[in-house]
């Protein structure tokens, strides 16, 4: 049963109004979950200016129903069933879930959450995206935050198969896509999964919320794996959630070299589960022993010549000027490059650079 | 006498209009006055006439001298009416009765009558031609650029007294040079072969030059971006003596050019500050753009992302048309644009590439949105320019571009013979029905073509653009049909701004 009770309604808005003052508080004591789970009246007083107060008493559910009915959204209150078990958990669960596309969604089982910096690195973008096709592919739900970089890659991945049921959770409305440039992303999940926040309408992020929807994505999945982190990176604070919540996290190995790796090899060191390829996260989820846990393909044997090509590309040589010095054997190359690009080994990045791609085995 | 009249001639975006200059000289308080919509610069010239005629040795008459210049709806820019102004102002004095029907005239004076050097003598010559003048008097110093137009006599002078002598024939008009076709012009052109580390590129430059396709170099700073794009010009076949005067003619107009015939192909690469009048034409007076000085040559636009966008939305109909249409006020004017363009970008607005990046996630997608812009879809070719290591620079020479360039020729010769009567000069240049009927690609290459779409590998736009390179392959390898082979080279080389999306 879908809809929203007063009181969930009116504690939504009274956290919207809040929004600006819970910034604020936000950073002085580092954890805005604390200050959500508060109740009402702790918080309405929390306002000195008596303006929150004011709006708080002369609340009108009516009107806040009419609001989310004409943003086209569907509202889930933690008081009826329909709502997310799995966010009852939570010490401090919203009091509304905002749902643009397909609240159906929400109702897996085994949701995976894959998240990560921003700022991926090509690897970190190709892991991303081959997790997401993976687990997509494997009936399994890609919780994400919509964010450029990893959390895009990962939808982007779920979406290039045609069966695959995505659900963003934004930092602000649901119905505002955000950050704007990933509009077309948005109205495809919405059109094939979907998209929640626990703000209302036309709600504008801020920075407290981003931390807050973190918690949504580690509480609405079953396991959490962090794809490319620094270690300042927000997606750690998703790990955090998700560790608190009693949930498995996963990280994906990277380089020690790189800072853009330095936060999930943290949490590798820290115990969490090793994520190499869809298998490895659909043994967390589900056990080794999982019958849905398709084997391996076999590797398909490569030539000898494209062996050394893909071994080039692997080392981080993917430009013309790298992979040959004889102009006469660059038609070949160039032959063999797009031979690897078929076979799903390599990828072509914009400008021309090839990079090892994985939706292939070599 | 009282009235006189000379005919001259005024460049106009890149043409030659022809203007009648009439003095009336009548009594009255003495005046000086020029009308027909003249500019300052003319206006101004009624002072340096004065002083060039009375320094000349002449005498400026006391009168009342009304000047006209026709058509009178043209406007009149520039200060070549200078020396047209002083003669006619003798002529109607009566101090000079020579034959002045036949006979064009041109310069800029300074204030002792010595003639200075104009603009766009080339593309007046021609219309002095196309009007069916017999002579052209003009400054001594752009009479060898001219003399390039045939079947019409040069007089070049350097003083008025010495154009007044002339045209009175009281002494013989200086010798022309004559034109000298091979003359070496300035500085050694850039040969490829100064290029080092960079042998794997090669392939794409050839390509690119071999079927006028648009060029790409996505890369650090420091890598040769810039080098490379420098080296495609003599990569280029030569010009064709049509095309050489085409591009002599927009250099003189522009201020570019010495003398004589220009032959080698223009390079032009505007900062990108410039504005979208700059690149492509325009201004109150239209001039003509940076596309317009590197036709027939190559436009290196580098920092692509850095352009605005106003500039680079109106580069893209003039590089499709291979001309660019500006229409102000009343007036249009085509210029033309037939360029290769070379874009360069950086990977990221910090420039240090992956591993030593510090930009941001939304730099860094701010960068790309730029990137994607609107003429991407307009370049055939793309190659990443990497760092080369110590080895390769030690190792790799590049082959000089003669070399090369031999090649490149033959395959041009076979797309002129295959597109003859379409009206285009290069595969660079097939519409996509054209490139339907003429590409002759066999079955197989169109199964691999498919394959690649499948793969997500290729958009609906990118499939022409393969094709097409794929085509450059084939001649470059004097093959009739394009194969499946030469379909997976062009994909190697292509680009595609789908990848941009997932990549921020």
């Amino acid at each position: 049963m879908t809809g929203a009770c007063d009181d969930c309604l009116r504690r939504t808005d009274l956290v919207g109004a809040l929004a600006a003052w819970l910034d604020v508080e936000w950073r002085r004591r580092t954890a805005p979950a604390g200050v959500l789970s508060l109740p009402d009246e702790t918080l309405v007083a929390l306002d000195p200016t008596g303006r929150v107060t004011q709006r708080y008493a002369a609340f009108s559910p009516a009107r806040a129903r009419e609001r989310i009915a004409a943003a086209g959204l569907i509202a889930l209150c933690r008081c009826r069933a329909a709502y997310p078990e799995r966010l009852l958990e939570l010490a401090d669960p919203p009091a509304v879930l905002h749902v643009a596309g397909d609240v159906a969604a929400l109702e897996a089982d085994e949701s995976v959450a894959i998240v990560g910096a921003r700022r991926g690195t090509s690897y970190g973008l190709e892991v991303a995206r081959a997790l997401g096709r993976g687990l997509a592919a494997a009936g399994v739900p890609v919780v994400s935050g919509m964010a450029l970089g990893v959390d895009s890659a990962a939808h982007v991945g779920a979406f290039e198969h045609p069966a695959a049921v995505p659900v963003a959770v934004l930092a602000g409305g649901a119905d505002v896509p955000y950050p704007a440039s990933r509009r077309r992303l948005y109205e495809r999940l919405v059109a094939r999964g979907c998209v929640v926040s626990e703000l209302p309408p036309g709600f504008v992020a801020y920075r407290w919320c981003f931390v807050a929807r973190n918690r949504l994505i580690a509480g609405l999945a079953a396991l959490t794996v962090v794809v490319e982190a620094t270690e300042r990176s927000g997606s750690l604070t998703t790990a955090d959630f998700a560790e608190q919540l009693g949930r498995s996290v996963g990280a994906v190995p990277g380089p020690v070299t790189s800072r853009f790796s330095s936060g999930t090899n943290t949490l590798l060191a820290a115990g969490a589960g090793v994520v190499r390829d869809t298998r490895d996260v659909l043994d967390l989820l589900l056990g080794p022993s999982s019958p849905r846990v398709e084997p391996a393909p076999p590797a398909v044997p490569i030539e000898p010549r494209l062996r050394r090509l893909l071994d080039a590309v692997e080392r981080g040589h993917g430009s013309l000027a790298e992979l040959t010095s004889d102009p006469e054997a660059t038609h070949r190359v160039l032959q063999d490059l797009t031979d690897l690009e078929l076979r799903g080994l390599v990828r072509r990045e914009f400008g021309g650079r090839y990079v090892r791609a994985l939706d292939g085995r070599p | 006498m009282t009235y006189a009249r000379v005919e001259t001639f005024a460049v106009d975006g890149v043409e030659a209009r022809r203007i009648q200059v009439e003095a009336d000289i009548r009594l009255g308080l003495p005046a000086f006055t020029v009308v027909g919509l003249a500019d300052k610069a003319i206006r101004e010239a009624r002072e340096r006439v004065r002083a060039a005629i009375v320094n000349s040795g002449y005498e400026f008459p006391q009168k009342r001298i009304t000047v006209n210049l026709a058509p009178a709806d043209l406007r009149k820019v520039g200060p070549g009416f200078d020396l047209p102004l002083a003669l006619v102002v003798l002529a109607a004095s009566g101090q000079l009765d020579g034959a002045l029907d036949d006979c064009a005239v041109i310069g800029e004076l300074s204030l002792t009558g010595a003639v200075r050097s104009v603009r766009g003598a080339l593309a007046v010559a021609e219309g002095v031609r196309r009007h069916g003048f017999a002579r052209l008097l003009l400054p001594r110093s752009r009479a060898r650029e001219a003399a390039l137009v045939p079947e019409i006599a040069v007089l070049g002078v350097e003083e008025l007294h010495e154009a007044v002598e002339v045209l009175r024939g009281e002494r013989d008009p200086a010798p022309v040079p004559p034109p000298d076709r091979t003359e070496p012009e300035r500085g050694e052109e850039p040969d490829l072969s100064d290029v080092r580390g960079h042998n794997g590129l090669i392939p794409a430059l050839e390509v690119a030059a071999a079927g006028g396709h648009n060029l790409f170099l996505h890369g650090p700073p420091g890598t040769g971006k810039t080098m490379l794009a420098r080296r495609l010009p003599s990569l280029l076949p030569p010009m064709t003596p049509h095309e050489a005067i085409e591009v002599t003619r927009l250099q003189s107009i522009a201020g570019l050019h010495g003398g004589g015939l220009v032959e080698r192909r223009p390079f032009r690469s505007p900062h990108h500050t410039i504005s979208a009048s700059g690149l492509v034409g325009g201004g109150g007076h239209p001039t003509p753009g940076e596309a317009t000085l590197a036709h027939h040559g190559v436009l290196f636009l580098d920092e692509l992302s850095e352009f605005t966008r106003p500039a680079l939305e109106a580069l893209r109909q003039p590089l499709e048309d291979g001309r660019v249409t500006i229409v102000r006020g009343q007036r249009v004017m085509v210029l033309p644009t037939r360029v290769t363009l070379v874009a360069a970008s950086n990977p990221c607005p910090c420039g240090m590439g992956e591993s030593a990046c510090r930009c941001s996630a939304a730099d860094l997608a701010r960068h790309q949105r730029r990137l994607s812009g609107p003429l991407l879809d307009r370049i055939d070719v793309s190659v990443t320019v990497g760092r080369p290591s110590g080895a390769a620079l030690r190792d790799q020479v590049a082959p000089a571009s003669a070399v090369l360039r031999e090649r490149i020729v033959a395959a041009r010769e076979r797309q002129t013979l295959r597109l003859e009567g379409t009206g285009l000069t290069c595969n660079a240049q097939l519409t996509a029905r054209l490139l339907r009927s003429l590409a002759d690609a066999t079955p197989a290459a169109h199964a691999a073509l498919y394959a690649l779409h499948d793969r997500n590998a290729l958009s609906a736009r990118g499939h022409g653009r393969i094709l097409r390179v794929a085509r450059t392959l084939a001649d470059l390898a004097d093959c009739a049909t394009v194969t499946p082979d030469h379909i997976h080279q062009a994909a190697a080389l292509r680009l595609d701004d789908q990848s941009l999306s997932l990549a921020a």
